[in-house]
């Protein structure tokens, strides 16, 4: 009798489990959700893993506020060093071991490259992934993998652009970091600039990120006759270039591409007067620019980090970054009825008008089953000598 | 000691044990676990390439990442462009390595000890940046990288990781006896003399020129192959994977293992791969100990202080201990 009666009661239990839509739930409970990542905790590109722990720091902050949905969320982080064959070791280990709902925010591109095509065979969603580049938007070939911030190429066109409708007669110089980050803006900025690209760019060159300085390239552009300068450098090396710029008296119409507009970083230790009339374009509230100091986005994101990571560099927009995208999964969370893994691909393709805290003004979060790209739009602005000023309306390429 | 271990009943039955735990292993264990143990076969025939040369031959290396690359290029480039069938690609990939090792050997003839550990990083340090050199980037898919799909599995029954788990024990069961055959000939006696005393091996009539350059080829061969198993495992190759860091961490596998010896690179995979995961999670599960690359310095000086001759050195010695103790006793 009691064994007939465990028999019903299994019969049903499984058919319960059955009809909760046959769903894959995986890393999903009724009181966690469990989230896997990897960060260059470790070796060349370990800066950025102030973004790993922002979001650690943040889902502890939600977890003490109650959790998403009564869920706790666990979010594991683990350190893959910016090398390929460890991400795909330790997404493995995520996957298959510590059985993770779903990824998000794993970083790098050569990484995630490594990854992409293992965790769309396995369905597992692979959310707002922390690179530039511009293949995570494939729905059509592979439905499980999302990016986040605009990419490198739309930002490169939106400079084309710029130029095309605002310089008479473009004479273009591009000096660009070799490798995919350089290669990825130097072809968005030629694929803006349309058929023409081969007439109107008089000088392109590429440096080395272990190069000690770019003064020779700069001098070669100057002798170019080049009067527009798409500067696609990181910090160190986009300081040198104003620098050296300025000192030899050329002055074209300069183009800074974002990943090194920081005052702080780069326009300071240039001169600020050698930057002034310097244009980049934007997406997300520059934590050094003083124009934000009362904005109520800004104001949360620092009380964030005083509270939960005091100590922290707040001139280091990679803080910024984490919150933001955290901010966006969790908004994201809230809103997601169905947590099986098809559903929240569902909840994340599904984004309409998000704002977030950190994002320009204007540019909100929008996704749908064929567009995977959530950040789309930039806004150029110009420095004046003491911040970055906003101009023209918002850059969407609406891809 | 520092001669390659005799063949006696003993080792063998050792061995076949070895063989035989081996292959049962991925019927224990999870996929998961099995592509682990894959990976860490993979280092352990690499690092039997930097033995031969560096235990046995005396020649120093920090740049064997370079010939890891090239195996797993050749492979990864045969895959991708041409569409071989995957095993086809380990011969041609150890062919290549096999020649770019030979030539670098040349040059490095001139050079003795610490000056040709400098040459060797400098090869290591090249390397990544070449492969994403303009001019290769139509072959190497540049910084982005190729994909290459995993082998289907060889036996029906069995996950793609058991059946390249399978495949990969075996290249590596193979690749250890010819070793261990090359290491007992003529010619292994030649290399560990260039070792012992290069100017009474060339006294004896040793072709130290030829010895050196095909010692340095044969390492590179070992290397190759075990980069393009690592290529099957991971279904991707990129530069960023073969950075310098690989190259120290080959050398640190060898040393653990046993710099000396054959089995030796068993245990140095195995250290290679389970020692920083070890790490990471003591350190996620504990929030007061040091970050995971402290833990993994902590381990590795350990290593040191108990096991200075490496893992297997270890066990030689345990054995030749316990064998005078059995003697004594009598």
């Amino acid at each position: 009798m009691r064994i007939r009666n465990m028999l019903a009661a299994a019969a049903a239990a499984a058919l319960l489990a059955g009809t909760a839509h046959g769903a894959d739930m995986t890393g999903i409970t009724d009181t966690t959700i469990k989230i896997g990542n990897t960060n260059p905790y470790s070796g060349p590109a370990s800066v950025y893993s102030v973004i790993g722990k922002t979001i650690s720091a943040y889902f502890k902050m939600v977890n003490d506020m109650g959790g998403i949905q009564g869920r706790q969320i666990d979010f594991i982080s683990l350190d893959d060093g910016y090398s390929p064959p460890r991400t795909v070791e330790q997404v493995r280990k995520l996957v298959e071991q510590e059985q993770v709902a779903f990824l998000f925010q794993t970083l790098g591109t050569p990484t995630n490259s490594a990854i992409h095509r293992y965790v769309n065979a396995k369905k597992v969603p692979h959310l707002f992934v922390a690179t530039g580049a511009s293949k995570w938007g494939q729905p059509d070939k592979f439905p499980w993998t999302m990016g986040f911030q605009p990419t490198y190429d739309v930002e490169g066109e939106t400079y084309a652009k710029y130029v095309l409708e605002n310089v008479e007669d473009p004479k273009i110089a591009i000096l660009f970091q070799n490798d995919d980050y350089g290669k990825d803006y130097r072809d968005g900025f030629l694929h803006g600039l349309g058929d023409k690209a081969d007439e109107l760019v008089v000088s392109m060159l590429p440096y080395e990120v272990t190069d000690p300085t770019v003064d020779s390239q700069v001098l070669k552009m100057k002798e170019s006759g080049a009067n527009v300068f798409f500067n696609i450098t990181i910090p160190k090396f986009a300081a040198q270039a104003i620098r050296k710029s300025c000192e030899i008296e050329w002055k074209p119409v300069h183009l800074l591409n974002n990943v090194s507009s920081s005052v702080g970083a780069t326009l300071s230790p240039a001169g600020l007067d050698c930057s002034k009339g310097l244009i980049t374009a934007q997406y997300i509230k520059d934590p050094v620019d003083p124009q934000w100091q009362d904005d109520a986005g800004f104001k949360e994101w620092v009380g964030f980090m005083e509270k939960h990571m005091p100590g922290s560099d707040l001139t280091d927009a990679n803080y910024a970054y984490g919150y933001n995208v955290s901010r966006l999964l969790h908004i994201m969370l809230d809103g997601c009825e169905d947590l099986s893994r098809e559903g929240i691909m569902a909840c994340a393709a599904n984004l309409k008008d998000i704002e977030l805290p950190l994002l320009l003004p204007g540019i909100l979060v929008n996704t749908a089953p064929d567009d995977f790209y959530p950040v789309q739009a930039v806004q150029l602005s110009r420095f004046d000598g003491n911040g970055w000023v906003l101009f023209g309306g918002i850059f969407d390429s609406g891809k | 000691m520092d001669r390659p271990n005799p063949v006696t009943p003993r080792l063998l039955a050792g061995f076949g044990a070895a063989v035989l735990f081996a292959a049962v292993v991925p019927h224990l264990v999870s996929d998961f676990t099995s592509f682990q143990f894959t990976q860490a076969m993979a280092y352990g025939i690499a690092l039997l390439g930097l033995n031969i040369l560096t235990g046995y031959n005396g020649q120093f290396s920090i740049g064997h990442s370079a010939f890891y690359a090239v195996g797993a290029y050749t492979a990864a480039i045969l895959l991708y462009h041409f569409e071989w069938n995957h095993y086809a690609t380990l011969p041609v990939a150890a062919l290549a390595a096999f020649a770019v090792g030979f030539l670098f050997g040349l040059p490095a003839l001139r050079l003795e000890g610490l000056y040709l550990a400098l040459a060797t990083f400098a090869f290591a340090v090249a390397t990544p940046q070449l492969l994403k050199f303009d001019a290769l980037e139509h072959w190497t898919g540049g910084v982005q990288g190729l994909f290459v799909p995993k082998p289907e599995p060889l036996i029906e029954g069995l996950s793609a990781d058991q059946s390249l788990y399978y495949v990969t024990l075996a290249v590596m069961v193979f690749l250890m006896a010819v070793a261990w055959c090359l290491l007992h000939s003529r010619s292994g006696r030649a290399i560990m003399a260039i070792r012992d005393n290069p100017i009474a091996a060339s006294t004896m009539g040793i072709n130290t020129a030829l010895y050196k350059t095909t010692t340095f080829g044969i390492s590179a061969m070992y290397t190759g192959v075990a980069g393009a198993l690592s290529v099957f495992v991971t279904e991707f190759v990129a530069p960023d994977a073969f950075n310098f860091f690989l190259a120290v961490n080959l050398l640190v596998g060898s040393v653990v293992g046993g710099i000396v010896s054959i089995p030796g690179v068993i245990f140095g995979g195995l250290f290679l791969v389970f020692v920083p995961n070890f790490a990471q999670d003591i350190s996620r599960a504990y929030p007061f100990v040091p970050p995971p690359w402290a833990i993994f310095g902590i381990f590795l000086i350990l290593a040191m202080y108990f096991v200075p001759f490496g893992v297997w050195g270890a066990v030689e010695r345990g054995f030749a201990w316990w064998k005078r103790k059995s003697a004594a006793g009598r």
